[in-house]
């Protein structure tokens, strides 16, 4: 594996802004339902408004008839899809609740909001009103969605990062000195990006398909596809260069991405589905409603003596959905007695997915806040609590971590937020009639190199093009990737084009997880590297080459040229390279992956948040008045969209502690804010001036960069810095998020 | 959505002919409101009857006070230098409410008629009486966090309808003692802006009192003593672009520390925005002390009923009340 040194890793990376960032902000960046296709029609979804039962009757004469229809599709209808039933298809594994979906195949309604019907027509509008009249008959069934009424048949999900966990002996913690049990609760949470879900599907040909789609990975939705409807993978072309926001929503190939390519087949016409926003609730994930218990013991010194973390979520009775809600309790303290329970409840609902933070932010909720509940209870300065209880070493796994700067980011962050003004007593600190309290917590969250490709191509212009099917999320994928390819090989940001998000490109995985930086962007970096050696071989060998003689060593890449270390004046730029050796072009492609230090180390990024918060012990109100977000992830390959993705990630902390809430109505099955008035995301007045603070030292093993994940440590653990400085305004602690004013009032007032 | 009709008048005579003559046909203003609601057919119109091009978006000062013309915009209304200098409290109420592309866009007319946000109106899957009289009603002993905690009886003292209206600028209209001017096929008339909303009681699918085709073309607002001691406090779930949980409308005339006359209207907590004239009256002539404003909170939540997931407001709207009343007494 190259030596992180490579980077120049005594400079920082430079600031350079978003490369698609004027495309975005002038329209030129094309998102999936931009794309015009002659001939498109319109695909809208009638749902299930039962959450559990069978159709009894279905009339569609009308919709049929109604002006523009081209075609309802309904389980009697739906073309049948010739991959989906097979042993591989969707539901290989069985699910704990016994169930198979498959959508419009039979008359089983699942969840609330389950597709039953396609209406297809020449306009959106006409789609629309003849969705309408499709109506719909059902022989009602007994739903279950009420998690707390139903923890008790929690299952324990297959796979060994769900199965219970043990070190020493956890039940000690309940003759600790000091002893906490507590329980929190987090609800359902809903991405809800700015743009709306949905897919564009052209054949081309009889087994040629064109798709533009929402997806987080153009490479695995070509897979399903191609695997729906037995086609060679090369003929599934997808394409996602921009997205409006994923969170994880485009983590998957939803049934209704498939419908729509049946659909589009059966028609012999491009289809466009976007789905609604209420229907964005309902059928592209959510993040699962969890309840937990902490229990947790420590002796007179502060030293945790044990912790139990059990957690219990919500998933479909048709899949298993899990996520990694306990993995933090195992590793984040040194704690010798340590157990973890996850347990799944499928319910009548559709299937969670992962959603920023996934797992961890939920878990994070709950054991940050049970942290800083003991460091009450012991009367001590939180942050003292954790320094007592720091993991020099990873304790699950009895290795080292790769690195872990955690400690001085304690350190930054509480310099910044002015953590001395801090008073542990709580209640101590006013203004006028506003309480004001303090709170911090720590986040983590797994970093690892997978295995990506990518090519790169010189021109003799000096300009450069790295390719990568690699779609982003949002992140500044494109501009972490020319900052890379920029400190290996010197040329320009502005000479640097990064392509993306096509499946025609070179492999890449489907972003998520914190790893594109770490696993694409190693691909460019070995990429840019080999490209660097034939480039600096050719220039040593050609005639007339002002570095005759010279080793390749000797030679160092900068604005665009090739200089001589020690006599910077012998200089080519690197275009005049290919020009003297007759090509046209010089590029590279390889195949990149992690070895084995991935297994001899823990990787973990590690962050912690500072909260200020005001509480109105009149009116119940909380804001967060002061944020700081520090990030051990390494090293930092792009400062700005690393901060922008900082400051996502808190305001999305912000949504998790004090606004968001999906709700459902239990007699129903039903949701009762399904839309952005009543869901509430942040706005601009809820978001304060976060300051984001980057410890940004290399990892030393991870990948050559040495740069760590960080879009997911950037949420995970704020809820509980906010909860933890309302304890400190109110002395009061609320453990079911979101911390919305009814519930401050109830205590304070 | 349904497929409709849609025309443009330029008169309000032609406004008001085009409703009244046709069953189901409806004005169209900023359309902030209406065309949601079809977006999610809870409302399906066969007609819209687009009033934007009427004259009626003037704000003028009158003989007793000031006329704001129904198509007068929001943004319009809460920026104009007489409202903020003479009825600072509406700008207050108006500039609380929504977003600032939404209130450029909502008119006073239409801002008076928007429906309530209750959830289950605004699913057709659900029971709600206000949509489909008869069918129940789904906040009762459902999610009912933004429920009302005034005035929701029926003719047998049961609840038929919860919701509340949604608006902050009635808060603000309703306490400045606003007269309502609209037009109809038989002439105009003059609704006190307190009569024009109504409690759910019987028929809570009836939102207010206006008639069938009647046009509102402006509202009225009499000179007041209130200017220097007004304050509008909304408590919501997120500092902007939410809808109150509870609001309050204050607005003193103080002769030293004495209280000479007082306005209050709450909002969040009624079918109809909820004045408080027993409160005012209770505050004449007493001084505009913390204690006094307790008192006045306890005369304020007479009557006051939880329903469960509101519960919270019956502390919470008594809390609101008295810091609004202190911020106003504090306000010059
Ligand atoms: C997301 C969101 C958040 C909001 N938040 C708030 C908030 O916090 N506080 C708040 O107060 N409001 C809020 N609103 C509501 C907003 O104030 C109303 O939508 C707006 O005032 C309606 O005005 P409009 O002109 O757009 O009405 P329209 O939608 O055009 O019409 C609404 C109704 O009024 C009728 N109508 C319109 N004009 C007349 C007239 N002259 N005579 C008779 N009938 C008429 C129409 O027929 C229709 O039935 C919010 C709205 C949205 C969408
Ligand atoms: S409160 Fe009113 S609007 Fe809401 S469900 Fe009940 S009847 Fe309908």
């Amino acid at each position: 594996m190259p030596d992180p040194k490579l980077m120049k890793n005594d400079e920082k990376s430079p600031a350079i802004n978003r490369v698609d960032g004027r495309l975005k902000v002038t329209g030129g960046a094309k998102y999936f339902a931009e794309f015009e296709i002659p001939g498109t029609t319109y695909c809208v979804l009638v749902t299930s408004t039962i959450a559990r039962g069978s159709i009894a009757s279905m009339e569609t004469k009308k919709a049929e008839g109604a002006p523009g229809v081209l075609a309802v599709f309904t389980n009697l209808n739906l073309p049948k899809i010739p991959g989906l039933n097979t042993p591989e298809g969707n539901n290989a594994k069985k699910p704990s609740g016994g169930e198979t979906y498959q959508m419009l195949t039979d008359k089983k309604i699942l969840f609330a909001g389950q597709p039953i019907a396609m209406v297809i027509a020449d306009t959106l509008e006409r789609a629309q009103y003849a969705a309408t009249l499709v109506k719909t008959t059902y022989s009602k069934q007994p739903h279950q969605t009420d998690l707390e009424k139903h923890k008790a048949k929690g299952v324990m999900p297959q796979g060994e990062r769900n199965a219970d966990y043990k070190r020493g002996n956890p039940d000690t913690y309940k003759t600790a000195p000091v002893v906490l049990e507590a329980s929190y609760t987090l609800p359902i949470e809903v991405h809800n990006p700015m743009e709306l879900h949905g897919i564009l599907v052209n054949w081309t040909a009889d087994d040629q398909v064109m798709i533009y789609a929402k997806t987080q990975g153009v490479q695995m939705t070509q897979k399903a596809v191609a695997k729906a409807f037995k086609l060679d993978e090369k003929n599934v072309h997808v394409h996602t260069e921009f997205m409006g926001g994923g969170f994880g929503m485009g983590l998957k190939t939803w049934p209704q991405e498939i419908a729509v390519v049946a659909a589009a087949k059966k028609l012999r016409k491009p289809v466009k589905l976007v789905v609604s926003r209420d229907q964005m609730f309902t059928m592209v994930g959510h993040r699962p409603y969890t309840t937990q218990t902490i229990s947790m013991g420590a002796d007179k010194a502060g030293k945790l003596v044990g912790i139990v973390h059990e957690a219990t979520a919500e998933t479909a009775s048709y899949e298993d959905f899990t996520e990694s809600t306990v993995g933090m309790t195992k590793f984040i303290y040194d704690c010798p007695n340590v157990s973890t329970t996850y347990r799944i409840v499928p319910l009548d609902r559709g299937v969670p997915i992962w959603m920023r933070g996934p797992g961890e932010a939920t878990g994070a909720f709950a054991l940050e806040s049970a942290m800083d509940e003991m460091a009450a209870k012991l009367n001590l300065d939180p942050i003292e609590f954790r320094l007592r209880n720091y993991a020099e070493t990873d304790p699950e796994k009895n290795r080292p971590f790769s690195s872990k700067h955690l400690k001085e980011a304690y350190q930054l962050g509480a310099d910044k937020i002015g953590w001395s003004k801090r008073k542990n007593e709580p209640g101590a600190l006013r203004d006028g009639e506003w309480l004001i309290g303090y709170g911090m917590s720590s986040g983590t969250f797994n970093a690892s190199r997978g295995q990506a490709s990518a090519k790169v191509i010189l021109n003799q212009d000096g300009s450069l093009v790295i390719q990568s099917a690699v779609t982003d999320i949002g992140p500044g994928t494109g501009t972490a990737m020319v900052s890379i390819a920029h400190d290996v090989l010197g040329i320009p940001v502005g000479r640097i084009k990064f392509e993306m998000g096509d499946t025609t490109l070179p492999k890449a995985p489907t972003q998520g997880g914190s790893t594109i930086t770490s696993t694409v962007g190693s691909a460019v970096y070995d990429t840019c590297t080999a490209l660097k050696t034939s480039l600096a071989a050719l220039a040593i060998a050609q005639g007339n080459s002002p570095f005759m003689g010279s080793k390749a060593e000797d030679l160092v890449f900068e604005d665009g040229m090739i200089q001589l270390k020690g006599d910077r004046k012998k200089k080519l730029p690197v275009g005049d390279v290919l020009k003297a050796n007759n090509l046209p072009t010089l590029d590279r492609a390889l195949d990149s992956k992690g070895g084995p230090e991935q297994e001899t180390y823990s990787m973990y990024s590690f962050s912690v948040h500072f909260a200020e918060v005001r509480v109105n012990p009149v009116t119940g109100v909380v804001r967060v008045s002061n944020a700081v977000s520090v990030a051990d992830s390494g090293r930092i390959v792009s400062p700005k969209t690393a901060a922008s993705q900082m400051i996502g990630g808190v305001t999305g902390g912000i949504g998790m502690a004090l606004t968001e809430e999906a709700v459902l109505d239990h007699r129903f099955g039903r949701l009762v804010n399904n839309n952005l008035a009543d869901y509430h995301v942040p706005v601009s007045a809820d978001v304060p001036h976060i300051d984001t603070i980057f410890i940004d030292k290399p990892d030393p093993y991870i990948n050559p960069m040495g740069a760590k994940g960080m879009g997911e440590i950037a949420l995970i653990g704020f809820a509980a810095a906010v909860a933890n400085a309302v304890y400190n305004a109110t002395g009061q602690r609320i453990r079911d998020l979101p911390i919305t004013p009814d519930k401050v009032i109830k205590r304070v007032a | 959505m349904n497929q409709f009709q849609y025309v443009r008048v330029t008169t309000p005579k032609a406004a008001v002919a085009a409703v009244t003559k046709e069953n189901n046909s409806l004005f169209l203003a900023g359309g902030t409101n209406l065309i949601d609601l079809m977006k999610r057919n809870v409302m399906s119109p066969e007609k819209l009857v687009d009033i934007n091009k009427l004259p009626l978006n003037t704000i003028e000062k009158t003989a007793t006070g000031l006329r704001i013309g129904a198509l007068a915009k929001n943004t319009a209304v809460a920026e104009h230098e007489l409202v903020r200098k003479s009825f600072p409290l509406l700008s207050m109420a108006l500039n609380a409410g929504a977003s600032p592309q939404l209130r450029n866009m909502a008119t006073v007319g239409g801002n008076m008629m928007q429906r309530t946000r209750c959830g289950y109106f605004y699913d057709t899957a659900m029971p709600c009486n206000k949509r489909e009289p008869g069918s129940g009603c789904g906040a009762i002993g459902g999610y009912n966090r933004m429920h009302a905690i005034f005035g929701t009886e029926s003719s047998d003292r049961s609840s038929k309808c919860i919701a509340v209206h949604p608006s902050d600028m009635c808060i603000a209209l309703v306490a400045l003692d606003a007269t309502v001017l609209v037009s109809g096929s038989k002439g105009e008339r003059r609704i006190p802006f307190i009569d024009f909303h109504r409690l759910p009681g019987d028929a809570p699918e009836k939102d207010n009192t206006l008639q069938k085709g009647e046009l509102i073309m402006a509202v009225d607002l009499p000179n007041n003593p209130f200017a220097d001691h007004s304050h509008y406090l909304k408590v919501r779930d997120r500092a902007s672009y939410a809808f109150a949980l509870v609001s309050v409308g204050a607005a003193l005339n103080l002769k030293g520390n004495t209280i000479q006359e007082a306005r209050l209207a709450m909002g969040g907590v009624s079918h109809k925005p909820w004045r408080l004239t027993e409160v005012e009256q209770f505050l004449r002539g007493k001084p505009a002390t913390e204690a006094t404003f307790r008192q006045a909170a306890d005369v304020a939540m007479k009557g006051a009923k939880g329903y469960g997931e509101n519960d919270f407001k019956l502390t919470m709207a008594p809390n609101t009340l008295i810091d609004a009343l202190k911020t106003a007494a504090k306000n010059a």
